[in-house]
């Protein structure tokens, strides 16, 4: 059985995830839906047991009235694991995961200011990507969020 | 020593010893770094929002404008997601071409970061040496998809443009000249006794702080972390490929150097191959306008290291979202660690050999005649003519080195 596959069935057994919400879109890539409360036992799994010590990145997605996140998990064997799961809009709390993989820090104060998340954990320490004197409640990467010459115009 | 004498120091964001605008506020123990805090995101474009309004053709233009050296990488990595979510398959030329292209820009890369190294530490005859070999990367580059970066050589389904024989004879030729030079540069950095000293020992990443931080490329392979894409997730043309993955023990500047050197030697053992093996038939298919809906994760081992798109598609002409990961990202957050307990004067070369990256520029001049209100374009032999002359006539040549050196090598 191919490793992703393997992995699948592991996942499903372990975590008792339904199958459509484990996809295998192609050799080594397999993206996964969770709730928000199992996602950090089994990204530990994920790191710990199946050996995915790679932390790619972590993606935010701006869905109507929820945020979404994406934690790309890589193995040494190429195979690529998706951890997403969703918290609403008014109250985007989310686990900081430096205490399992310190580089994403980073990572996490993207989200933070790209999205609004609220990382619990998160060390205090400089913004990222953006100026000290971006506005705190103004996050570009939500939908509705436009430029300024664009609002502008607009009104 | 008396607590006044610790200081904090700010190093940028615009500052002599930095290539590009990032922020380190250094706190200082007479001459002895205790910590770093570094502040980034003034390169922060919105490049990932401006995705999200145009098209996939326009978005390949702005991925390829991320980083003007691994420009190429960038389109590519992100195009592989569309070629995916499109569910296209690319003629074997095509890959075959892109791979060309993708091993030419990890040469001149590489070539550039050597030289740039070599100049952080004072050893300028170096970058002068390295830069000059470079010349004759960019020329190729600038022959096969007529410019030094942004190449636009990619787009969904394929590749632009065709080589020809003739090209392929002359990568071949000019892969034999980079050979025997990088032959030199690497019994330099192995015999050299200065520069082995100046790079050991400095910039200290353990294999631990490496996976623990998740630094990615040469800055990893040379804690000994055999990671590299191109052979533990292929792409394009690479699982057909012969290649090593360079690792080396030493996990200081002195390693990362030799991973860089090292691979050079690997980049042309790639390109000869391609040049050997490039199949004939089609570079493209036909693509079309509307992406299916879906998701796609590409990853691509970019003269840095790993980098990492992500594309999610709805359906129409224009992605949902487009979520970019650079190699220098993951790996500046390791330059804390690296520096600490070190030395001030480190820290232009630490800093230096994760290569963090910047853009060059184009060569052409145009020149606005206001008298008499037309344009005169200088190409690039005149260009290049007119610099040998003016250094001539200042009393600068290097014609008889030139000759020296081919006669040496």
């Amino acid at each position: 059985m191919k490793a992703e596959e393997s992995i699948k069935l592991d996942l499903m057994k372990k975590f008792a995830i339904a199958e459509d919400k484990i996809r295998v879109t192609r050799a080594r890539r397999l993206f996964v839906e969770l709730a928000h409360a199992d996602f950090e036992k089994v990204f530990v799994y994920a790191k710990d047991t199946l050996k995915f010590g790679h932390l790619v990145s972590i993606t935010g997605f701006d869905e109507a009235d929820k945020l979404a996140f994406m934690y790309h998990m890589a193995h040494d064997n190429g195979v690529v694991l998706n951890l997403r799961f969703s918290v609403s809009k008014e109250s985007p709390v989310i686990h900081s995961m430096t205490k399992y993989f310190p580089g994403a820090d980073i990572y996490e104060r993207e989200l933070v200011d790209l999205f609004g998340a609220k990382v619990e954990g998160l060390a205090e320490g400089n913004r990222y990507p953006l100026t000290d004197e971006w506005p705190r409640n103004e996050h570009p990467l939500l939908k509705d969020w436009k430029p300024a010459d664009k609002k502008e115009r607009a009104a | 020593m008396h607590e006044s004498h610790k200081f904090k120091i700010p190093i940028g964001p615009q500052h002599p010893a930095l290539k590009e605008p990032e922020s380190f506020s250094v706190a200082l123990k007479g001459e002895k770094i205790l910590g770093v805090e570094i502040r980034l995101g003034y390169n922060h474009r919105g490049i990932e929002k401006a995705c999200e309004e145009r098209t996939y053709i326009q978005d390949i233009y702005l991925a390829e404008r991320i980083c003007g050296i691994c420009s190429h990488s960038h389109s590519s990595c992100f195009i592989q997601c569309v070629e995916e979510l499109a569910g296209l398959e690319v003629p074997k030329r095509g890959l075959f071409i892109r791979t060309l292209i993708g091993e030419l820009e990890r040469v001149h890369s590489h070539f550039l970061w050597l030289g740039v190294a070599g100049h952080e530490v004072g050893f300028d005859t170096l970058l002068m040496y390295t830069w000059r070999d470079r010349e004759l990367v960019m020329d190729l580059l600038a022959g096969l998809t007529g410019n030094r970066v942004n190449y636009g050589m990619n787009t969904i389904g394929g590749v632009r443009r065709d080589v020809t024989k003739e090209q392929l004879r002359k990568i071949k030729e000019t892969v034999d000249v980079l050979e025997e030079r990088t032959m030199y540069y690497i019994k330099i950095a192995t015999s050299e006794p200065t520069l082995i000293n100046r790079l050991s020992g400095v910039g200290v990443l353990s294999r631990e702080d490496t996976l623990s931080l998740d630094a990615v490329g040469p800055t990893a392979r040379a804690s000994g972390v055999s990671r590299d894409v191109r052979r533990d997730d292929p792409y394009a043309a690479y699982a057909e490929l012969n290649f090593y993955v360079i690792t080396d023990d030493h996990c200081d500047v002195y390693g990362r150097t030799i991973v860089r050197v090292k691979e050079l030697l690997e980049s042309f053992k790639i390109i000869r191959e391609i040049v050997a093996k490039i199949p004939e038939g089609p570079i493209a298919v036909k693509a079309p306008r509307r992406i299916p809906a879906g998701e796609a994760l590409s990853r691509y081992e970019a003269p840095r290291g790993e980098d990492m798109h992500y594309v999610k598609s709805n359906g129409s002409d224009k992605p949902e979202r487009v979520k970019v990961r650079a190699p220098t990202l993951a790996n500046v957050q390791a330059v804390k660690h690296m520096l600490k307990d070190r030395y001030l004067a480190d820290l232009p070369i630490v800093i230096a050999a994760i290569d963090p990256c910047f853009s060059c520029t184009d060569r052409m001049v145009r020149l606005d005649r206001m008298d008499k209100g037309q344009s005169d374009v200088i190409n690039w032999k005149q260009l290049h003519d007119y610099s040998l002359g003016w250094h001539r006539e200042h009393g600068v040549d290097f014609s008889s080195l030139n000759e020296r050196l081919k006669k040496a090598l």
